[in-house]
Protein backbone atom coordinates (compact mmCIF):
# COMPACT_ATOMS: atom_id res chain seq x y z
CA UNK A 1 0.00 0.00 0.00
CA UNK A 2 1.27 3.43 -0.99
CA UNK A 3 1.08 6.43 1.30
CA UNK A 4 1.96 9.88 0.00
CA UNK A 5 4.28 11.58 2.48
CA UNK A 6 3.00 15.05 1.58
CA UNK A 7 -0.64 14.36 2.41
CA UNK A 8 -2.82 14.29 5.48
CA UNK A 9 -5.48 11.59 5.84
CA UNK A 10 -9.00 11.11 7.15
CA UNK A 11 -10.39 8.05 8.91
CA UNK A 12 -12.65 7.64 5.88
CA UNK A 13 -9.58 7.33 3.61
CA UNK A 14 -9.50 10.69 1.84
CA UNK A 15 -6.25 12.59 1.43
CA UNK A 16 -5.52 16.30 1.23
CA UNK A 17 -2.34 18.05 0.12
CA UNK A 18 -1.94 21.78 0.73
CA UNK A 19 0.40 23.73 -1.54
CA UNK A 20 0.37 27.49 -1.09
CA UNK A 21 -3.22 28.77 -1.03
CA UNK A 22 -4.66 25.70 -2.68
CA UNK A 23 -5.47 22.22 -1.49
CA UNK A 24 -5.93 19.08 -3.56
CA UNK A 25 -7.98 16.10 -2.43
CA UNK A 26 -8.73 12.55 -3.44
CA UNK A 27 -9.00 9.04 -2.04
CA UNK A 28 -6.11 6.97 -0.77
CA UNK A 29 -4.40 4.00 -2.35
CA UNK A 30 -5.98 1.82 0.33
CA UNK A 31 -9.45 3.22 -0.50
CA UNK A 32 -9.07 2.52 -4.22
CA UNK A 33 -7.88 -1.02 -3.51
CA UNK A 34 -10.96 -1.63 -1.34
CA UNK A 35 -13.31 -0.28 -4.02
CA UNK A 36 -11.67 -2.30 -6.81
CA UNK A 37 -12.20 -0.97 -10.36
CA UNK A 38 -13.61 2.55 -10.12
CA UNK A 39 -16.21 3.03 -12.85
CA UNK A 40 -17.37 6.56 -12.17
CA UNK A 41 -16.68 9.48 -9.88
CA UNK A 42 -19.45 11.95 -9.23
CA UNK A 43 -17.69 15.25 -8.61
CA UNK A 44 -18.96 18.58 -7.29
CA UNK A 45 -18.96 21.72 -9.45
CA UNK A 46 -16.60 24.67 -9.20
CA UNK A 47 -17.87 27.15 -6.64
CA UNK A 48 -19.43 24.58 -4.31
CA UNK A 49 -18.50 25.14 -0.68
CA UNK A 50 -18.19 22.24 1.74
CA UNK A 51 -17.52 21.99 5.45
CA UNK A 52 -15.03 19.51 6.79
CA UNK A 53 -16.65 16.08 6.82
CA UNK A 54 -19.37 16.89 4.27
CA UNK A 55 -19.90 14.55 1.31
CA UNK A 56 -18.27 16.20 -1.73
CA UNK A 57 -18.01 13.28 -4.17
CA UNK A 58 -19.10 9.70 -4.72
CA UNK A 59 -16.80 7.03 -6.10
CA UNK A 60 -18.58 4.16 -7.80
CA UNK A 61 -17.09 0.79 -8.50
CA UNK A 62 -18.55 -2.41 -9.81
CA UNK A 63 -19.19 -3.36 -6.18
CA UNK A 64 -20.49 -0.24 -4.50
CA UNK A 65 -20.86 3.51 -4.44
CA UNK A 66 -18.79 5.14 -1.71
CA UNK A 67 -19.29 8.67 -0.46
CA UNK A 68 -16.18 10.79 -0.09
CA UNK A 69 -15.96 13.27 2.77
CA UNK A 70 -14.24 16.64 2.58
CA UNK A 71 -10.97 16.33 4.56
CA UNK A 72 -10.94 20.04 5.38
CA UNK A 73 -13.54 22.66 4.49
CA UNK A 74 -13.20 24.88 1.44
CA UNK A 75 -14.50 26.19 -1.86
CA UNK A 76 -13.99 24.08 -4.99
CA UNK A 77 -11.82 25.79 -7.62
CA UNK A 78 -11.28 22.89 -10.01
CA UNK A 79 -12.43 19.31 -10.47
CA UNK A 80 -10.59 16.54 -12.28
CA UNK A 81 -12.45 16.45 -15.60
CA UNK A 82 -10.19 13.62 -16.75
CA UNK A 83 -11.96 11.18 -14.45
CA UNK A 84 -15.12 11.29 -16.60
CA UNK A 85 -13.35 9.55 -19.48
CA UNK A 86 -10.80 7.62 -17.39
CA UNK A 87 -12.14 6.78 -13.94
CA UNK A 88 -9.43 4.08 -13.76
CA UNK A 89 -6.92 6.83 -12.99
CA UNK A 90 -8.18 6.62 -9.42
CA UNK A 91 -6.94 3.02 -9.29
CA UNK A 92 -3.70 3.62 -11.17
CA UNK A 93 -2.53 6.83 -9.57
CA UNK A 94 -4.71 7.79 -6.58
CA UNK A 95 -2.34 10.50 -5.29
CA UNK A 96 -1.49 11.93 -8.73
CA UNK A 97 -3.59 11.76 -11.90
CA UNK A 98 -6.47 10.34 -9.91
CA UNK A 99 -7.03 13.46 -7.80
CA UNK A 100 -10.66 14.57 -7.30
CA UNK A 101 -10.81 18.26 -6.48
CA UNK A 102 -8.80 21.38 -5.96
CA UNK A 103 -10.10 23.90 -3.44
CA UNK A 104 -9.36 26.95 -1.35
CA UNK A 105 -9.27 25.83 2.27
CA UNK A 106 -11.44 27.88 4.59
CA UNK A 107 -9.61 26.96 7.80
CA UNK A 108 -6.14 25.46 7.57
CA UNK A 109 -6.21 24.64 11.27
CA UNK A 110 -8.59 21.80 10.39
CA UNK A 111 -5.54 19.94 9.09
CA UNK A 112 -4.69 19.25 12.73
CA UNK A 113 -7.72 16.95 12.92
CA UNK A 114 -6.22 14.70 10.26
CA UNK A 115 -3.70 11.89 10.43
CA UNK A 116 -0.07 12.17 9.37
CA UNK A 117 1.17 9.64 6.79
CA UNK A 118 2.71 7.57 9.60
CA UNK A 119 -0.47 7.66 11.68
CA UNK A 120 -2.55 6.73 8.65
CA UNK A 121 -0.31 3.78 7.83
CA UNK A 122 -0.74 2.55 11.38
CA UNK A 123 -4.53 3.16 11.21
CA UNK A 124 -4.91 1.12 8.02
CA UNK A 125 -2.80 -1.68 9.46
CA UNK A 126 -5.15 -1.80 12.46
CA UNK A 127 -8.26 -1.73 10.26
CA UNK A 128 -6.86 -4.60 8.23
CA UNK A 129 -6.03 -6.50 11.40
CA UNK A 130 -9.55 -5.99 12.67
CA UNK A 131 -11.05 -7.88 9.76
CA UNK B 1 -34.52 -27.78 6.15
CA UNK B 2 -37.12 -25.61 7.81
CA UNK B 3 -37.63 -22.08 6.56
CA UNK B 4 -39.29 -20.97 9.80
CA UNK B 5 -36.60 -18.74 11.24
CA UNK B 6 -37.75 -18.46 14.88
CA UNK B 7 -37.65 -21.16 17.49
CA UNK B 8 -39.98 -21.22 20.50
CA UNK B 9 -37.15 -19.96 22.68
CA UNK B 10 -36.46 -17.12 20.19
CA UNK B 11 -40.10 -16.12 20.47
CA UNK B 12 -40.08 -16.31 24.25
CA UNK B 13 -36.96 -14.15 24.37
CA UNK B 14 -38.48 -11.55 22.06
CA UNK B 15 -41.73 -11.40 24.02
CA UNK B 16 -39.79 -11.06 27.27
CA UNK B 17 -37.70 -8.27 25.75
CA UNK B 18 -40.74 -6.13 24.94
CA UNK B 19 -42.55 -7.12 28.14
CA UNK B 20 -45.57 -9.12 27.01
CA UNK B 21 -46.46 -12.67 27.88
CA UNK B 22 -47.98 -14.15 24.76
CA UNK B 23 -48.21 -13.44 21.06
CA UNK B 24 -51.94 -12.87 21.54
CA UNK B 25 -51.10 -9.89 23.79
CA UNK B 26 -49.65 -8.15 20.74
CA UNK B 27 -53.14 -7.92 19.27
CA UNK B 28 -54.86 -6.40 22.30
CA UNK B 29 -55.13 -3.02 20.56
CA UNK B 30 -57.37 -4.53 17.90
CA UNK B 31 -61.01 -4.21 19.05
CA UNK B 32 -62.18 -7.51 20.47
CA UNK B 33 -65.15 -7.76 18.15
CA UNK B 34 -62.92 -7.93 15.08
CA UNK B 35 -59.93 -9.63 16.68
CA UNK B 36 -60.87 -13.22 16.01
CA UNK B 37 -64.03 -12.92 13.92
CA UNK B 38 -65.97 -16.03 13.19
CA UNK B 39 -65.72 -16.62 9.45
CA UNK B 40 -69.12 -17.73 8.29
CA UNK B 41 -67.81 -19.81 5.43
CA UNK B 42 -70.07 -22.13 3.49
CA UNK B 43 -69.34 -25.86 3.65
CA UNK B 44 -66.49 -27.13 1.49
CA UNK B 45 -67.10 -27.86 -2.20
CA UNK B 46 -65.47 -30.16 -4.69
CA UNK B 47 -63.08 -28.69 -7.27
CA UNK B 48 -65.76 -29.12 -9.95
CA UNK B 49 -68.34 -27.23 -7.90
CA UNK B 50 -65.87 -24.46 -7.05
CA UNK B 51 -64.97 -23.98 -10.71
CA UNK B 52 -68.64 -23.66 -11.60
CA UNK B 53 -69.22 -21.14 -8.82
CA UNK B 54 -66.16 -19.04 -9.66
CA UNK B 55 -67.09 -19.10 -13.34
CA UNK B 56 -70.56 -17.80 -12.61
CA UNK B 57 -69.06 -15.05 -10.43
CA UNK B 58 -66.55 -14.05 -13.11
CA UNK B 59 -69.30 -13.90 -15.71
CA UNK B 60 -70.84 -11.02 -13.80
CA UNK B 61 -67.88 -8.89 -14.90
CA UNK B 62 -68.50 -6.59 -17.86
CA UNK B 63 -65.64 -8.00 -19.87
CA UNK B 64 -64.38 -6.89 -23.25
CA UNK B 65 -65.35 -10.13 -24.99
CA UNK B 66 -68.98 -9.16 -24.52
CA UNK B 67 -68.91 -5.37 -24.44
CA UNK B 68 -67.84 -2.58 -26.72
CA UNK B 69 -65.40 -0.40 -24.79
CA UNK B 70 -65.01 3.36 -25.18
CA UNK B 71 -63.19 3.83 -21.89
CA UNK B 72 -59.52 4.84 -21.90
CA UNK B 73 -58.10 7.47 -19.56
CA UNK B 74 -54.75 5.78 -19.13
CA UNK B 75 -55.64 2.10 -19.69
CA UNK B 76 -56.23 1.13 -23.29
CA UNK B 77 -57.88 -1.70 -25.13
CA UNK B 78 -55.51 -2.46 -28.01
CA UNK B 79 -55.10 -5.63 -29.99
CA UNK B 80 -52.49 -8.04 -28.64
CA UNK B 81 -51.16 -10.35 -31.36
CA UNK B 82 -51.12 -13.95 -30.15
CA UNK B 83 -47.35 -14.18 -30.67
CA UNK B 84 -46.93 -11.95 -27.60
CA UNK B 85 -48.53 -14.53 -25.32
CA UNK B 86 -46.48 -17.30 -26.88
CA UNK B 87 -43.25 -15.45 -26.10
CA UNK B 88 -44.15 -14.32 -22.58
CA UNK B 89 -45.61 -17.74 -21.77
CA UNK B 90 -42.31 -19.54 -22.37
CA UNK B 91 -41.26 -20.92 -19.01
CA UNK B 92 -37.73 -19.52 -19.34
CA UNK B 93 -39.30 -16.06 -19.24
CA UNK B 94 -42.57 -16.63 -17.45
CA UNK B 95 -41.32 -18.16 -14.24
CA UNK B 96 -38.21 -16.04 -13.81
CA UNK B 97 -37.70 -13.08 -11.56
CA UNK B 98 -34.97 -10.67 -12.70
CA UNK B 99 -32.06 -12.73 -11.39
CA UNK B 100 -29.70 -11.46 -8.70
CA UNK B 101 -26.79 -12.68 -10.82
CA UNK B 102 -28.34 -11.32 -13.98
CA UNK B 103 -25.57 -12.26 -16.42
CA UNK B 104 -26.44 -15.90 -15.98
CA UNK B 105 -29.73 -15.20 -17.79
CA UNK B 106 -28.57 -13.92 -21.15
CA UNK B 107 -32.01 -14.37 -22.69
CA UNK B 108 -33.68 -12.18 -20.07
CA UNK B 109 -31.00 -9.53 -20.47
CA UNK B 110 -31.24 -9.61 -24.26
CA UNK B 111 -35.02 -9.20 -24.08
CA UNK B 112 -34.63 -6.21 -21.75
CA UNK B 113 -31.91 -4.73 -23.98
CA UNK B 114 -34.14 -4.98 -27.03
CA UNK B 115 -37.07 -3.49 -25.12
CA UNK B 116 -34.85 -0.57 -24.03
CA UNK B 117 -33.63 -0.04 -27.60
CA UNK B 118 -37.18 0.07 -28.94
CA UNK B 119 -38.30 2.51 -26.22
CA UNK B 120 -35.41 4.77 -27.25
CA UNK B 121 -36.43 4.55 -30.91
CA UNK B 122 -40.05 5.36 -30.03
CA UNK B 123 -39.33 8.30 -27.76
CA UNK B 124 -36.31 9.76 -29.53
CA UNK B 125 -34.23 9.47 -26.37
CA UNK B 126 -30.67 8.13 -25.94
CA UNK B 127 -31.19 5.68 -23.10
CA UNK B 128 -34.15 3.85 -21.61
CA UNK B 129 -34.16 1.85 -18.40
CA UNK B 130 -35.45 -1.67 -17.93
CA UNK B 131 -38.86 -0.22 -16.85
CA UNK B 132 -40.75 0.84 -13.74
CA UNK B 133 -44.00 -0.34 -12.17
CA UNK B 134 -46.35 1.82 -14.21
CA UNK B 135 -46.65 5.18 -15.95
CA UNK B 136 -47.46 6.99 -12.71
CA UNK B 137 -44.36 5.71 -10.87
CA UNK B 138 -42.23 6.56 -13.88
CA UNK B 139 -43.51 10.11 -13.74
CA UNK B 140 -42.80 10.47 -10.02
CA UNK B 141 -39.32 9.01 -10.51
CA UNK B 142 -38.70 11.48 -13.36
CA UNK B 143 -39.55 14.37 -11.05
CA UNK B 144 -37.22 13.08 -8.32
CA UNK B 145 -34.50 12.51 -10.93
CA UNK B 146 -34.85 16.13 -12.12
CA UNK B 147 -34.25 17.30 -8.57
CA UNK B 148 -31.17 15.07 -8.42
CA UNK B 149 -29.86 16.39 -11.73
CA UNK B 150 -29.80 19.79 -10.03
CA UNK B 151 -27.99 18.03 -7.18
CA UNK B 152 -30.90 18.79 -4.89
CA UNK B 153 -30.64 22.55 -5.39
CA UNK B 154 -33.87 22.95 -7.36
CA UNK B 155 -36.94 21.92 -5.37
CA UNK B 156 -39.95 22.94 -7.46
CA UNK B 157 -41.83 20.75 -9.91
CA UNK B 158 -44.24 22.40 -12.34
CA UNK B 159 -46.99 20.10 -13.58
CA UNK B 160 -49.56 20.72 -16.26
CA UNK B 161 -53.13 20.20 -14.98
CA UNK B 162 -53.76 18.11 -18.09
CA UNK B 163 -51.37 15.41 -16.90
CA UNK B 164 -53.32 12.29 -15.83
CA UNK B 165 -54.93 13.08 -12.42
CA UNK B 166 -53.80 9.74 -10.95
CA UNK B 167 -50.21 10.38 -12.06
CA UNK B 168 -50.33 13.74 -10.32
CA UNK B 169 -51.74 12.04 -7.22
CA UNK B 170 -48.85 9.54 -7.28
CA UNK B 171 -46.40 12.42 -7.64
CA UNK B 172 -47.96 14.06 -4.58
CA UNK B 173 -47.25 10.95 -2.51
CA UNK B 174 -43.55 11.22 -3.42
CA UNK B 175 -42.99 14.92 -2.76
CA UNK B 176 -43.68 15.60 0.95
CA UNK B 177 -40.82 13.39 2.21
CA UNK B 178 -38.03 15.16 0.34
CA UNK B 179 -39.93 18.45 0.87
CA UNK B 180 -40.48 19.33 -2.77
CA UNK B 181 -43.03 21.83 -4.05
CA UNK B 182 -45.55 21.16 -6.80
CA UNK B 183 -46.84 24.06 -8.86
CA UNK B 184 -49.61 23.93 -11.47
CA UNK B 185 -48.52 25.04 -14.93
CA UNK B 186 -50.13 28.32 -15.98
CA UNK B 187 -50.15 29.42 -19.60
CA UNK B 188 -48.40 31.41 -20.85
CA UNK B 189 -45.52 30.27 -18.72
CA UNK B 190 -43.71 33.18 -17.05
CA UNK B 191 -40.24 33.71 -15.67
CA UNK B 192 -41.87 34.01 -12.30
CA UNK B 193 -43.20 30.49 -12.42
CA UNK B 194 -40.21 29.01 -14.27
CA UNK B 195 -37.53 30.23 -11.89
CA UNK B 196 -34.11 29.17 -10.61
CA UNK B 197 -35.79 26.79 -8.13
CA UNK B 198 -37.59 24.83 -10.86
CA UNK B 199 -36.27 21.30 -11.34
CA UNK B 200 -38.60 20.30 -14.14
CA UNK B 201 -41.77 21.00 -16.04
CA UNK B 202 -44.05 18.04 -16.69
CA UNK B 203 -46.47 17.89 -19.60
CA UNK B 204 -48.45 15.08 -21.17
CA UNK B 205 -48.77 14.69 -24.95
CA UNK B 206 -51.37 13.72 -26.05
CA UNK B 207 -52.69 15.16 -22.81
CA UNK B 208 -55.20 13.50 -20.47
CA UNK B 209 -58.01 14.88 -22.67
CA UNK B 210 -56.49 13.26 -25.74
CA UNK B 211 -55.35 16.54 -27.27
CA UNK B 212 -52.07 16.89 -29.11
CA UNK B 213 -49.85 19.80 -28.16
CA UNK B 214 -48.46 21.44 -31.26
CA UNK B 215 -44.78 22.14 -31.73
CA UNK B 216 -44.76 25.66 -33.10
CA UNK B 217 -47.83 27.63 -32.03
CA UNK B 218 -47.94 30.14 -29.21
CA UNK B 219 -47.46 28.11 -26.00
CA UNK B 220 -46.19 25.41 -28.38
CA UNK B 221 -43.78 22.69 -27.39
CA UNK B 222 -40.66 24.18 -28.99
CA UNK B 223 -41.14 27.48 -27.18
CA UNK B 224 -41.92 25.69 -23.95
CA UNK B 225 -38.81 23.51 -24.21
CA UNK B 226 -36.64 26.58 -24.88
CA UNK B 227 -38.08 28.43 -21.89
CA UNK B 228 -37.57 25.39 -19.64
CA UNK B 229 -33.95 24.95 -20.74
CA UNK B 230 -33.18 28.66 -20.44
CA UNK B 231 -34.32 28.44 -16.83
CA UNK B 232 -31.93 25.50 -16.34
CA UNK B 233 -34.77 23.04 -15.76
CA UNK B 234 -35.67 19.77 -17.47
CA UNK B 235 -38.67 19.05 -19.68
CA UNK B 236 -40.45 15.82 -18.75
CA UNK B 237 -43.02 14.49 -21.23
CA UNK B 238 -45.62 11.80 -20.51
CA UNK B 239 -46.55 9.90 -23.67
CA UNK B 240 -48.96 7.31 -25.00
CA UNK B 241 -46.51 5.01 -26.80
CA UNK B 242 -49.06 4.10 -29.49
CA UNK B 243 -49.32 7.77 -30.48
CA UNK B 244 -45.60 7.73 -31.27
CA UNK B 245 -46.31 5.46 -34.23
CA UNK B 246 -47.77 8.53 -35.91
CA UNK B 247 -46.59 11.69 -34.17
CA UNK B 248 -43.29 13.42 -33.42
CA UNK B 249 -41.26 11.75 -30.67
CA UNK B 250 -40.60 14.02 -27.66
CA UNK B 251 -36.85 13.80 -28.29
CA UNK B 252 -37.42 16.01 -31.32
CA UNK B 253 -39.12 18.81 -29.40
CA UNK B 254 -36.68 19.12 -26.55
CA UNK B 255 -37.76 16.58 -23.94
CA UNK B 256 -35.07 15.58 -21.43
CA UNK B 257 -36.98 12.71 -19.83
CA UNK B 258 -39.83 10.78 -21.45
CA UNK B 259 -42.11 8.55 -19.39
CA UNK B 260 -45.37 6.81 -20.09
CA UNK B 261 -47.65 3.88 -19.53
CA UNK B 262 -46.41 0.91 -21.51
CA UNK B 263 -49.60 -1.17 -21.10
CA UNK B 264 -50.92 -0.29 -24.58
CA UNK B 265 -47.91 -2.17 -25.99
CA UNK B 266 -48.94 -5.80 -25.92
CA UNK B 267 -50.30 -5.88 -22.37
CA UNK B 268 -54.01 -6.54 -21.80
CA UNK B 269 -56.07 -4.37 -19.44
CA UNK B 270 -55.53 -6.87 -16.60
CA UNK B 271 -58.10 -5.28 -14.26
CA UNK B 272 -55.78 -2.27 -13.91
CA UNK B 273 -52.43 -3.96 -13.43
CA UNK B 274 -49.69 -5.09 -13.53
CA UNK B 275 -48.71 -2.34 -15.94
CA UNK B 276 -45.45 -1.06 -17.29
CA UNK B 277 -43.59 2.19 -16.64
CA UNK B 278 -41.66 3.48 -19.63
CA UNK B 279 -38.66 5.64 -18.75
CA UNK B 280 -36.11 7.18 -21.12
CA UNK B 281 -33.77 10.15 -20.99
CA UNK B 282 -30.88 11.92 -22.64
CA UNK B 283 -27.46 10.38 -22.26
CA UNK B 284 -26.04 13.24 -20.21
CA UNK B 285 -28.50 12.46 -17.41
CA UNK B 286 -27.97 8.70 -17.59
CA UNK B 287 -26.12 8.41 -14.31
CA UNK B 288 -29.02 10.01 -12.45
CA UNK B 289 -31.53 7.66 -14.04
CA UNK B 290 -33.38 5.42 -11.58
CA UNK B 291 -33.80 1.72 -12.15
CA UNK B 292 -31.42 -0.41 -14.11
CA UNK B 293 -29.97 -0.46 -17.58
CA UNK B 294 -28.93 -3.50 -19.58
CA UNK B 295 -26.05 -3.03 -22.01
CA UNK B 296 -24.53 -4.97 -24.88
CA UNK B 297 -20.91 -6.07 -24.71
CA UNK B 298 -18.58 -8.86 -25.86
CA UNK B 299 -17.20 -11.70 -23.76
CA UNK B 300 -13.54 -12.73 -23.52
CA UNK B 301 -13.88 -14.57 -26.82
CA UNK B 302 -15.45 -11.65 -28.63
CA UNK B 303 -18.99 -13.03 -28.64
CA UNK B 304 -21.96 -10.72 -28.17
CA UNK B 305 -23.35 -10.73 -24.65
CA UNK B 306 -25.47 -8.64 -22.30
CA UNK B 307 -24.75 -7.24 -18.86
CA UNK B 308 -26.51 -5.21 -16.21
CA UNK B 309 -24.50 -2.11 -17.06
CA UNK B 310 -25.89 0.49 -14.73
CA UNK B 311 -27.90 0.51 -11.55
CA UNK B 312 -26.44 3.61 -10.00
CA UNK B 313 -29.44 4.82 -8.03
CA UNK B 314 -30.59 1.59 -6.48
CA UNK B 315 -30.57 0.73 -2.83
CA UNK B 316 -28.33 -2.33 -3.07
CA UNK B 317 -25.62 -0.07 -4.53
CA UNK B 318 -26.39 3.21 -2.79
CA UNK B 319 -27.78 2.06 0.52
CA UNK B 320 -29.22 5.00 2.46
CA UNK B 321 -28.09 7.42 -0.24
CA UNK B 322 -30.16 5.78 -2.95
CA UNK B 323 -32.24 8.36 -4.79
CA UNK B 324 -34.87 5.88 -5.92
CA UNK B 325 -36.50 2.98 -4.17
CA UNK B 326 -37.06 1.18 -7.46
CA UNK B 327 -34.88 -1.93 -7.24
CA UNK B 328 -36.41 -4.07 -9.93
CA UNK B 329 -38.41 -3.76 -13.10
CA UNK B 330 -41.56 -5.06 -14.75
CA UNK B 331 -39.67 -7.70 -16.69
CA UNK B 332 -42.61 -9.72 -17.96
CA UNK B 333 -44.68 -6.69 -19.01
CA UNK B 334 -41.58 -5.18 -20.62
CA UNK B 335 -41.04 -8.46 -22.45
CA UNK B 336 -44.63 -8.28 -23.73
CA UNK B 337 -44.04 -4.71 -24.90
CA UNK B 338 -40.83 -5.76 -26.64
CA UNK B 339 -42.52 -8.72 -28.33
CA UNK B 340 -45.43 -6.48 -29.38
CA UNK B 341 -43.19 -3.81 -30.89
CA UNK B 342 -41.09 -6.41 -32.68
CA UNK B 343 -44.22 -8.08 -34.07
CA UNK B 344 -45.84 -4.83 -35.19
CA UNK B 345 -42.73 -3.19 -36.58
CA UNK B 346 -42.61 0.47 -37.56
CA UNK B 347 -45.32 0.23 -40.18
CA UNK B 348 -47.58 -1.93 -38.01
CA UNK B 349 -47.42 0.51 -35.11
CA UNK B 350 -48.11 3.38 -37.49
CA UNK B 351 -51.12 1.50 -38.82
CA UNK B 352 -52.49 0.96 -35.31
CA UNK B 353 -52.06 4.66 -34.55
CA UNK B 354 -53.74 5.65 -37.82
CA UNK B 355 -56.70 3.34 -37.17
CA UNK B 356 -57.11 4.83 -33.68
CA UNK B 357 -56.89 8.35 -35.07
CA UNK B 358 -59.39 7.87 -37.89
CA UNK B 359 -61.89 5.84 -35.90
CA UNK B 360 -61.75 8.33 -33.02
CA UNK B 361 -62.35 11.20 -35.43
CA UNK B 362 -65.24 9.39 -37.09
CA UNK B 363 -66.80 8.77 -33.66
CA UNK B 364 -66.22 12.37 -32.55
CA UNK B 365 -67.85 13.79 -35.68
CA UNK B 366 -70.88 11.53 -35.31
CA UNK B 367 -71.32 12.30 -31.61
CA UNK B 368 -70.88 16.05 -32.09
CA UNK B 369 -73.78 15.94 -34.57
CA UNK B 370 -76.19 14.62 -31.90
CA UNK B 371 -78.24 17.48 -30.43
CA UNK B 372 -77.13 18.09 -26.84
CA UNK B 373 -73.59 16.71 -27.28
CA UNK B 374 -70.63 18.99 -27.96
CA UNK B 375 -66.94 18.38 -28.45
CA UNK B 376 -64.76 20.22 -25.95
CA UNK B 377 -61.38 21.61 -27.00
CA UNK B 378 -60.14 22.98 -30.29
CA UNK B 379 -56.79 21.21 -30.62
CA UNK B 380 -56.13 18.15 -32.77
CA UNK B 381 -56.60 14.91 -30.86
CA UNK B 382 -55.37 11.35 -31.11
CA UNK B 383 -57.67 8.58 -29.88
CA UNK B 384 -59.50 10.30 -27.02
CA UNK B 385 -61.78 13.34 -26.93
CA UNK B 386 -63.99 15.18 -24.47
CA UNK B 387 -67.73 15.42 -24.97
CA UNK B 388 -70.14 17.63 -23.07
CA UNK B 389 -73.30 15.69 -22.35
CA UNK B 390 -76.95 16.74 -21.98
CA UNK B 391 -77.30 14.50 -18.90
CA UNK B 392 -74.89 13.55 -16.09
CA UNK B 393 -72.21 11.21 -17.50
CA UNK B 394 -72.92 8.63 -14.78
CA UNK B 395 -76.51 8.29 -16.02
CA UNK B 396 -75.40 8.05 -19.62
CA UNK B 397 -72.83 5.40 -18.75
CA UNK B 398 -75.48 3.39 -16.92
CA UNK B 399 -77.72 3.51 -19.99
CA UNK B 400 -74.80 2.50 -22.21
CA UNK B 401 -73.86 -0.41 -19.97
CA UNK B 402 -77.41 -1.74 -20.17
CA UNK B 403 -76.93 -1.82 -23.94
CA UNK B 404 -73.58 -3.64 -23.78
CA UNK B 405 -71.35 -0.59 -24.06
CA UNK B 406 -68.70 0.54 -21.60
CA UNK B 407 -68.91 4.32 -21.79
CA UNK B 408 -66.43 7.12 -21.23
CA UNK B 409 -64.53 8.42 -18.22
CA UNK B 410 -66.58 10.77 -16.03
CA UNK B 411 -64.36 13.87 -15.92
CA UNK B 412 -66.28 15.46 -13.05
CA UNK B 413 -64.38 13.09 -10.78
CA UNK B 414 -61.22 15.13 -11.26
CA UNK B 415 -62.21 18.40 -12.94
CA UNK B 416 -65.17 20.24 -11.34
CA UNK B 417 -65.60 22.48 -14.40
CA UNK B 418 -66.12 19.37 -16.53
CA UNK B 419 -68.77 17.70 -14.40
CA UNK B 420 -71.07 17.35 -17.41
CA UNK B 421 -68.31 15.95 -19.63
CA UNK B 422 -66.89 12.54 -20.40
CA UNK B 423 -63.66 11.40 -22.00
CA UNK B 424 -64.26 8.88 -24.77
CA UNK B 425 -61.61 6.62 -26.24
CA UNK B 426 -61.67 4.84 -29.59
CA UNK B 427 -59.00 2.35 -30.61
CA UNK B 428 -58.44 -0.02 -33.52
CA UNK B 429 -60.48 -2.55 -31.52
CA UNK B 430 -63.72 -0.58 -31.98
CA UNK B 431 -65.53 -1.58 -35.17
CA UNK B 432 -67.59 0.88 -37.20
CA UNK B 433 -70.69 -1.04 -36.08
CA UNK B 434 -69.74 -0.51 -32.45
CA UNK B 435 -69.24 3.20 -33.02
CA UNK B 436 -72.57 3.51 -34.86
CA UNK B 437 -74.28 1.61 -32.05
CA UNK B 438 -72.74 3.96 -29.50
CA UNK B 439 -74.04 6.95 -31.46
CA UNK B 440 -77.53 5.42 -31.65
CA UNK B 441 -77.71 4.84 -27.92
CA UNK B 442 -76.40 8.34 -27.19
CA UNK B 443 -79.13 9.76 -29.45
CA UNK B 444 -81.71 7.86 -27.41
CA UNK B 445 -80.37 8.95 -24.03
CA UNK B 446 -80.16 12.59 -25.18
CA UNK B 447 -83.89 12.77 -25.60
Amino acid sequence: MKVDKNCRYTETHEWVRVEGDLATGGISDYAQSQLSDVTYVELPVVGDVFDQGEVFATAESAKTAADCYMPIGGEITEVNEGLAASPGLVNEDPFGEGWFVQFTPSELAELDDLMTPEEYQEYVAQEEGGH
Amino acid sequence: MSYIPHTDSDRAAMLAEIGVETVADLFLDVPKIVRYPELKLPPPLSEMEILAELRSMSEENADLDHHACFLGAGAYNHFVPSVVGHITGRSEFYTAYTPYQPEISQGTLQAIFEYQSMVCALTGMDVANASHYDGATSLAEAAIMSVNVSRGKRRKIIVSPSVHPEYRATLRTYTPGPDLTISNLQYPISNIQLDADTACLIIQNPDFFGQLLSADSENGLNGLADAVHQAGALLVVVVDPISLGLFTPPGEYGADIVVGEGQPLGNPLNFGGPYLGLFACREKYMRKMPGRLVGETVDTEGRRGFVLTLATREQHIRRERATSNICTNQALCALAAGAYLAAMGKSGLRQVAELCYHKAHYAATQIAAIPGFDLVGDKPFFKEFVVRCPRPPSEINQALLERGIIGGYDLGRDYPHLEDAMLLCVTEMNTKNEIDHLVEVLEEVAL
